[in-house]
């Protein structure tokens, strides 16, 4: 009674300016339990078999793509003076790039109390380090002889052979590596709660020895929870800083070097935009099909793909603005060969790559400042995808573009990539969609425990806290 | 719900921890110790052919490593030297003794004795004795006291950081020309005053002998 009484002294929030709850249709705590669970509880569905197969080729193209060019050397690309980077650094710098959405959802949203985060953040995670995984291949391969690989970490050997630490080759060892760890450590502490409810629910006694000891005697204590949300609070700040460094540091590795084209300053903070540009677009193309496959429209509702597509607007405009400068400062520089190179990447033989990049990353981010368009899943998954070939192009650009026409017109070459680029590269999508869809079926893909916390009455003021909440 | 795991369990990840840095400990400590040059390279001893003493003929004879190695000088090799070099000397001395069968065998039919290689650096590494021992540094540096030897083994690790330990600082390890082949010279008995005079000198003979220490990785790996 008292609580109608308090209720009746604050003014009514005026309906217009009301939020849309995070979760919709008013579900309960249980519902968002079973809907979430039942993902991983119920039968394998056809589409997901449908799915999974054509991965588990790809991924089985990709094993004997290594094992052909380890066995046989990088000569079998088409890397080939003066193009010495090809599709291996475009397809790492694109991989590493979509795996920056994730860490941003998770750490720097999550310190900025943004709370629809909760509904992608787990997916969004994992598709983090899946597409760190698909990245890490490519240096570990280019490298050529794979068992020195160890050579890259700093370790005193009887060789008395260090590292360059002056290279920012070396920092990206350093960069991956230590994001790769936090990523993997922030998912994995995020995931006990749900580990947990899981070896609850489990009906089958396999089920519940593994989801016990991957839950670490997870019992929901309020020791437990404290000590989890001072442990999820570190990984967020310390992912925070990861999400601007790595892809710096990747940066780096070009505007380091002395060439037209990739020896310029706005590197750093352009490619970290591009990154989570292309993120943003990757969580988009995947979380759109999952959310209607998995049923799970109330949770990953249009609001939040709308958000989604606001950041892949903004983004997609930093990213524009960075294309553009990139001219005018080749202008603004006086440098004949800096001049050069701009013109030859929008007109010399390699345009297209320039127009696609230019088409996708700046004109079709703009189709997002259209609500409709934001509402509409279909255009938006579409969208999403030209984002994604958009990035896949703007590598390719600065890479191979930035360096077929090098200072020395004779050693002039037109770069093809060869069968093995290509397949090696198709490959690499088989191991990102075998792990993502063993993610999805396996573990809970919506962090359950989280999204119950941003529901109306999970807040102790809700009116209707406890008449809904907690069952039903 | 009954306890899906034993209570034994709840120690599970302290051990974990605690086993997982034992092992981890462990298996660094013997990759630091074993896999090492200084570990399965030093002290190689074969079986000659011939039981030579180095100790014998450089130590007490006094011999000059030159008088048989002779192209140490002129050559990036080292050469063994052919019988006829041996039998310079054993034509006279102990002509008839049956462990000089096979020299002289060998030196009459002109087939070489198969003498087993100890020193030896990999294929991708590029050593030029000459360079080295015109310009100071002592045979004793790479090979020990041969000259204390009865038969020859391997004294130092010759691993890349062994190279590059001189390399990087050569005038701790340059002498005079003429003391090249004298294992046991020192630039004084007095360790203190050695390390003086090695300071002074060191310098002087870095300069003197144009030394350039090269670092980069084509100086050896060509």
């Amino acid at each position: 009674m008292s609580e109608v009484a308090t209720h009746t002294k604050v003014p009514a929030t005026p309906l217009e300016l009301m939020r849309e709850p995070l979760v919709a249709n008013q579900r309960s705590f249980g519902w968002i339990s079973d809907r979430v669970s039942a993902v991983t509880e119920g039968k394998t569905p056809k589409w997901w078999w449908a799915a999974f197969v054509p991965s588990l080729c790809l991924l089985g193209l990709l094993g004997a793509m290594l094992y052909y060019q380890i066995a046989t050397g990088v000569g079998v690309w088409g890397n080939q003076h003066p193009t010495m980077w090809g599709w291996d650094i475009v397809n790492f710098v694109w991989w590493i790039g979509i795996g920056h959405a994730g860490t941003l959802i998770s750490a720097i949203l999550y310190l900025l109390r943004q709370k629809w985060r909760t509904a992608v953040n787990r997916a969004a995670e994992a598709m983090t380090i899946f597409a760190v995984m698909c990245a890490g291949i490519y240096p570990a391969i280019h490298v050529g002889r794979v068992w020195f690989d160890w050579w890259l970490f700093p370790i005193p050997t009887y060789q008395g052979l260090w590292p360059q630490f002056r290279s920012p080759l070396m920092w990206d060892v350093f960069a991956v590596s230590t994001y790769f760890t936090v990523s993997v450590l922030f998912w994995y502490v995020g995931l006990i709660p749900d580990l947990a409810m899981l070896r609850d629910r489990a009906k089958t006694k396999l089920k519940q020895f593994l989801f016990g000891l991957f839950s670490f005697g997870w019992t929901g204590s309020n020791r437990h929870w404290s000590n989890y949300e001072k442990a999820y609070l570190i990984l967020a700040g310390l992912s925070t800083p990861l999400v601007l460094s790595v892809h710096s540091i990747v940066s780096l590795d070009f505007s380091v070097s002395q060439l037209p084209g990739w020896h310029t300053t706005i590197f750093p903070p352009y490619f970290v935009a591009g990154a989570v540009f292309s993120g943003f677009g990757m969580v988009l193309t995947l979380l759109i099909p999952l959310r209607s496959m998995c049923h799970l429209e109330d949770i990953i509702t249009k609001r939040h793909i709308d958000v989604m597509c606001k950041v892949t607007l903004a983004t997609g405009c930093i990213v524009s603005y960075a294309y553009i400068m990139e001219f005018i400062i080749a202008w603004y520089s006086g440098s004949a060969m800096e001049r050069f190179h701009f013109m030859n990447r929008a007109l010399g033989p390699m345009w297209w790559g320039w127009v696609m990049m230019m088409s996708c990353n700046m004109l079709v981010p703009q189709l997002f400042w259209f609500k409709k368009i934001r509402q509409n899943l279909v255009v938006v998954w579409i969208l999403s995808i030209f984002v994604n070939i958009g990035m896949w192009f703007e590598r390719f650009v600065i890479v191979v573009v930035g360096l077929y026409r090098d200072f020395l017109p004779s050693s002039w070459d037109y770069y093809k990539p060869t069968w093995v680029d290509v397949c090696t590269y198709l490959g690499t999508f088989g191991l990102f969609f075998t792990l993502f869809l063993l993610f999805m079926r396996f573990l809970p893909m919506i962090a359950v425990s989280e999204i119950k916390g941003v529901t109306p009455q999970a807040d102790p003021h809700h009116p209707e806290a406890g008449a809904t909440g907690g069952h039903s | 719900m009954s306890a899906i795991f034993p209570k034994w369990t709840n120690k599970l990840p302290l051990m974990i921890i605690i086993g997982g840095t034992l092992t981890a400990g462990a298996v660094t400590a013997g990759v630091w110790y074993y896999f090492t040059p200084k570990y399965f390279r030093v002290g190689y001893q074969p079986i000659q052919p011939v039981a030579f003493s180095h100790a014998t003929h450089a130590g007490q004879l006094g011999m000059d490593c030159r008088y048989c190695h002779s192209t140490v000088e002129k050559s990036w090799f080292s050469n063994i030297p052919s019988s006829s070099t041996c039998m310079n000397c054993h034509n006279q001395v102990l002509k008839d003794d049956p462990r000089l069968a096979l020299v002289r065998e060998s030196a009459a039919t002109g087939k070489p004795i198969p003498w087993v290689q100890i020193h030896r650096v990999p294929d991708f590494v590029y050593f030029n004795h000459s360079v080295h021992v015109n310009r100071g540094i002592s045979c004793v540096e790479c090979h020990g006291r041969v000259d204390q030897m009865e038969e020859v083994y391997h004294a130092k690790s010759l691993s890349m950081s062994f190279c590059l330990d001189c390399h990087n600082d050569p005038a701790s390890k340059v002498r005079p020309a003429d003391k090249i082949t004298d294992l046991g010279w020192t630039p004084s008995e007095d360790p203190n005053e050695a390390a003086k005079r090695q300071e002074a000198f060191g310098k002087k003979y870095v300069h003197d002998f144009r030394i350039e220490s090269m670092n980069n990785c084509s100086a050896c790996h060509r």
